[in-house]
């Protein structure tokens, strides 16, 4: 796995090796996670694309431990070396929020209607940090004015639902950096916003990148946000990750045919006269009835015999780039 | 950072005050719910005071007013009398204190044991959530009078019985509605989001769940009171519930029912008080559920 790493030799922010989730329903088992391994530096930002459903918030979901009572997370998840997965609920209430965080997708329902702004980013400070009620109100000016919310001594006392979406999600983000955390997982952060509040939301991440050295984690399934704020690109379809590389490398040479559908579906301003967008025909896979070979099997231009009896391993093709394909090369020229 | 240049002042009274002192604030504003509230407290101390200062005692019987037609309301006797020549006005008295003692007792016992099943229930989900609400269908499943009758047989006729019997299956529902509740708010984000900040589960039931299932909480309490009041008067009525010479609104209004074509005052005067409770009471409940909400006005 290490062939994967960007960054060999610094020891790795987070480790996750062969982690596997799995859900029990009535009609049977969902395979929502398959033998998924990757390395998380200090400070970069990774960015985790596929269609919904592809499993990507279940990942990092297991990670923070907040799986659905019905979900089971297995293999290894070292956070700074130290093992998380399956620790108790105790020790890993000192790890997330103080040293991991993470952002979820709707910013109308990520804050409690009842409680203040100021109450609710206090509550993380005063949990994680042992910070009184005047410096933790301190520490949360400070950051919302980071995260460029206006006036934000006097809007500190206001209550949620006198914000607008994109204010939310930025209060959202100073949430979740309030202890400066190595570790931010922003799932989907721009996805319920309207474009041009998207469009700001990823600038204040961009700056907050720089300034805090937190390294990012950012689940999208736009090929577009990924392009704007990434250093990595991790592709995932069926629970699966099928293609990881540098995002230049990556949009410029895709390596797996589904990496290939999703470039190819992006809208492009700078492609005129298709007025058409061109949409990956098929559906993605159901989680619970996973095909024996290759999951994207059904919808791929390339598919041949060995595609549907084997899995392909995600196997290393160059120095930080790898991909879980048996072709051997794909013109993307179409 | 401009965390230097803030003001104390300006930050300093807003610190502390937390989501009772702001909904107490909001409930103050709210003129119909404060009427209520004056106008409810004003009964309860009627109630508690007048027989003290009245001169005709509760089992006190009048021999020459005991025929209906010289028992309406007079200078003496300002509700007038009942059936067997009594004093109605210190009788309503009386009765309120009961009514009101049963009503809010066994409404307040309800909601406690209620509230904190269902969080519970919910929050935990899985087998937890299961046993707990097997419990209350089969406490659901049991004939009210039957519990009623054993809890007489086993520890005798007592008042605080009533409170028992009807708490015990007053929280029933209240257990039901705040498990619904918590169900739903636990797949909401804020609560994902708290967990992910590593809050632990005892400050998420009770800052993040609690306060947003006040709402229908409230309401149902407004409810409850009366139905308890009620109930109580349909315990009594059966002999298992106050004896007298103690009586009840619910008492008071079923003997009112039985003369209402020849003293009409009998039934009259408690169906005022009564009703007049149940009015500032629903007043109030939403003027509490309005004003715990930040999002009202
Ligand atoms: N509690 C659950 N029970 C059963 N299946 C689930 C549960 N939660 C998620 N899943 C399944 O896991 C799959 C992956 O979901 P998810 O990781 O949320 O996708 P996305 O890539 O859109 O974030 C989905 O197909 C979903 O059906
Ligand atoms: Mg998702």
């Amino acid at each position: 796995m290490t062939s994967l790493d960007s960054v060999p030799e610094t020891a790795p922010l987070l480790a996750v090796d062969r982690l596997n989730t799995r859900f029990d329903t009535p009609e049977g088992e969902v395979a929502a996670v398959n033998d998924v391994s990757f390395t998380i530096q200090p400070g970069e930002t990774i960015g985790i694309v596929g269609e919904s459903g592809s499993g990507k918030s279940q990942v990092f979901l297991s990670i923070m431990g907040l799986l659905a009572i019905n979900g089971r997370a297995t293999g290894s998840v070292r956070f700074r070396g130290e093992e998380v997965l399956g620790i108790p609920r105790q020790r890993l209430n000192r790890i997330r929020g103080r040293h991991m965080s993470m952002i979820f997708q709707d910013p109308m329902t990520s804050l409690n209607p009842y409680l203040k702004v100021s109450q609710q980013l206090n509550e993380v400070l005063m949990q994680h940090m042992g910070l009184g009620q005047r410096e933790a109100t301190k520490r949360s000016i400070a950051m919302l004015d980071l995260v460029r919310i206006p006036e934000a001594s006097r809007r500190i006392d206001m209550y949620p639902h006198e914000f607008s979406g994109g204010m939310r999600q930025r209060v959202m983000i100073a949430m979740a950096l309030l202890c400066q955390p190595g570790l931010l997982i922003a799932d989907e952060p721009t996805t319920a916003l309207d474009v041009t509040v998207q469009a700001q939301i990823l600038d204040v991440m961009e700056d907050l990148r720089c300034e805090l050295q937190t390294a990012i984690v950012l689940i999208t399934h736009d090929m577009g946000v990924i392009a704007r704020l990434s250093d990595r690109v991790m592709v995932m379809y069926g629970g699966r990750v099928v293609e990881t590389g540098p995002v230049q490398a990556l949009f410029d040479h895709p390596q797996h045919p589904y990496t290939a559908g999703l470039l190819r579906a992006m809208p492009r301003v700078d492609r005129h006269g298709t007025s058409e967008l061109y949409v990956i025909p098929g559906q993605p896979p159901n989680l619970q009835y996973l095909p024996a070979g290759c999951a994207y099997q059904d919808r791929c231009p390339h598919v041949h015999d060995r595609c549907l009896g084997d899995v392909p391993p995600l196997i290393a093709t160059a120095p930080g780039r790898a991909k879980a394909c048996f072709l051997d090369q794909i013109h993307s020229d179409a | 950072m401009t965390a230097d240049s803030l003001s104390a002042p300006a930050a300093a009274p807003v610190r502390g005050r937390s989501l009772w002192d702001d909904a107490l604030r909001r409930l103050l504003r709210n003129r119909a719910a404060v009427t209520a509230a004056v106008t409810l407290l004003m009964l309860a101390a009627v109630c508690l005071i007048g027989p003290l200062l009245s001169p005709h005692a509760i089992d006190q019987v009048y021999w020459d007013r005991l025929s209906l037609d010289a028992a309406a309301p007079s200078w003496d006797h300002w509700f007038g009398n009942d059936a067997n020549g009594r004093d109605l006005m210190v009788r309503v008295f009386y009765g309120g204190q009961i009514s009101l003692m049963v009503g809010l007792t066994a409404t307040f016992v309800a909601l406690i044991i209620g509230v904190t099943w269902g969080a519970t229930a919910g929050f935990m989900g899985g087998q937890v959530d299961n046993i707990m609400m097997r419990i209350v269908d089969v406490m659901y499943s049991l004939p009210f009078m039957f519990f009623v009758i054993l809890l007489m047989v086993f520890f005798g006729r007592n008042i605080f019985l009533i409170f028992v019997a009807i708490g015990a299956v007053e929280w029933l529902d209240m257990a039901r509605i705040v498990r619904g509740q918590t169900l739903s708010l636990k797949r909401r984000e804020f609560i994902e989001a708290a967990r992910a900040a590593g809050v632990g589960t005892a400050t998420i039931i009770r800052r993040h769940i609690l306060p947003n299932t006040l709402g229908p909480v409230v309401v149902y309490t407004t409810l409850a009171v009366p139905k308890v009041i009620l109930l109580e008067s349909f315990i009594s009525f059966l002999g298992l519930g106050v004896q007298e010479p103690l009586t009840s609104w619910g008492v008071l209004i079923s003997e009112g029912a039985k003369e209402m074509e020849t003293a009409p005052w009998m039934l009259i005067w408690p169906a005022i008080f009564l009703a007049i409770s149940l009015f500032c009471l629903n007043f109030v409940g939403d003027g509490v559920r309005d004003a715990l909400d930040p999002r009202d006005r």
